[in-house]
């Protein structure tokens, strides 16, 4: 089943390390230009709001920030689906490395936003239904981590938290919908696929390359974690000996390659 | 497309919301520097500590011989 080829390839450690290794120089270069650009934009360059004045700058990090804590959510999931259904060991090492990617953006975008709320609602913190279930995201991804390091065997540790990733998506569509079904205090979504943007374009620019930055932010860590996991995890087998051996003075974890690997 | 503030400090200040939007940013750029970082030191770590190894135990394999 020639088809097939690239789903087992996928599923080995070593063919992933070695592939993902060049794509870290691109990914950090297009990261950075997109956000340094975005933030420098939204900062000096974009008018301010005619009802909230320059406190809506924190949109440019709240909105991206949020998109990923939720995005990252299912990466977890699903590569914990991957794992418990296909065995694949490498879904596992994903769905670690996702927990504290997803954990810290989504403490991101709870801190941002009681920052903008103080300025704009008066308060910091209001237990409205878009940031009660954010919370409740963030509890889930420390929950994930907590999991990981709390049995002694490996595969216990995966299987429990893809079974708690999995049950925890249950919060992600009452994340989504919450500002529609309970109308209190944080403001409906600007950005929707279904309809033209409810923001000027002057500021959705600024907004739109920081979430593309966002996301090209989050697959490099995400590599970069995983790659991490692998080394750990696979310590023991040939290829990671040999890549401890050869990897000369530099010691970066980019250059991972030898040369029969090129 | 045109800076929008009068002055710098016009655009340190934000009107009263200067400290808010700054606060948001530095954290914000504070915790994805950590994301950045940490993998990419923790690894190299790792790798340096397993070169080590390696080496302790060649020189305790020759010193055996």
């Amino acid at each position: 089943m020639a088809s097939w080829q690239w789903f087992h390839r996928l599923g080995s450690p070593r063919w992933f390390y070695h592939k993902t290794g060049p794509w870290l120089p691109w990914l950090t270069v297009v990261a950075l230009t997109l956000l340094v650009v975005g933030t420098v934009w939204g900062l000096a360059f974009s008018p301010a709001d005619f009802k909230q004045g320059n406190s809506y700058r924190i949109i440019y990090i709240h909105v991206p920030a949020a998109f990923l804590a939720l995005a990252g959510y299912y990466v977890m999931a699903i590569c914990g689906a991957v794992g418990l259904i296909w065995k694949m060991k490498l879904a596992f090492m994903v769905m670690k490395a996702a927990a504290p990617i997803g954990a810290a953006l989504t403490f991101v975008s709870l801190v941002t936003g009681a920052i903008w709320g103080k300025p704009t609602w008066g308060t910091w913190w209001e237990w409205d239904a878009r940031i009660t279930s954010m919370l409740i995201l963030l509890f889930l991804y420390l929950g994930i981590m907590a999991l990981q390091s709390a049995f002694q065997s490996r595969e216990a540790a995966d299987k429990s938290s893809a079974i708690l990733a999995l049950v925890g998506t249950v919060n992600i569509p009452i994340i989504y919908k919450s500002v529609d079904w309970w109308y209190t205090l944080h403001q409906p979504a600007s950005l929707k696929l279904t309809s033209a943007p409810s923001i000027h374009s002057s500021m959705l620019y600024p907004l739109l390359l920081m979430i593309v930055g966002f996301y090209v932010f989050y697959a490099l860590v995400l590599l970069l974690y995983t790659r991490l996991e692998i080394v750990k995890r696979e310590a023991r087998t040939g290829w990671v000996k040999e890549l401890v051996n050869h990897e000369g003075t530099s010691g970066g974890p980019s250059d991972g390659l030898s040369k029969e690997d090129r | 497309m045109r800076f929008y503030f009068d002055s710098l400090s016009d655009f340190v200040q934000m009107g009263t919301h200067g400290p808010y939007v700054w606060a948001s940013f530095g954290i914000t750029w504070g915790v994805m520097a950590y994301l950045l970082l940490s993998p990419w030191l923790r690894q190299r770590r790792w790798l340096r500590q397993q070169r080590a190894r390696v080496r302790r135990d060649q020189a305790a394999k020759s010193a055996q011989r």
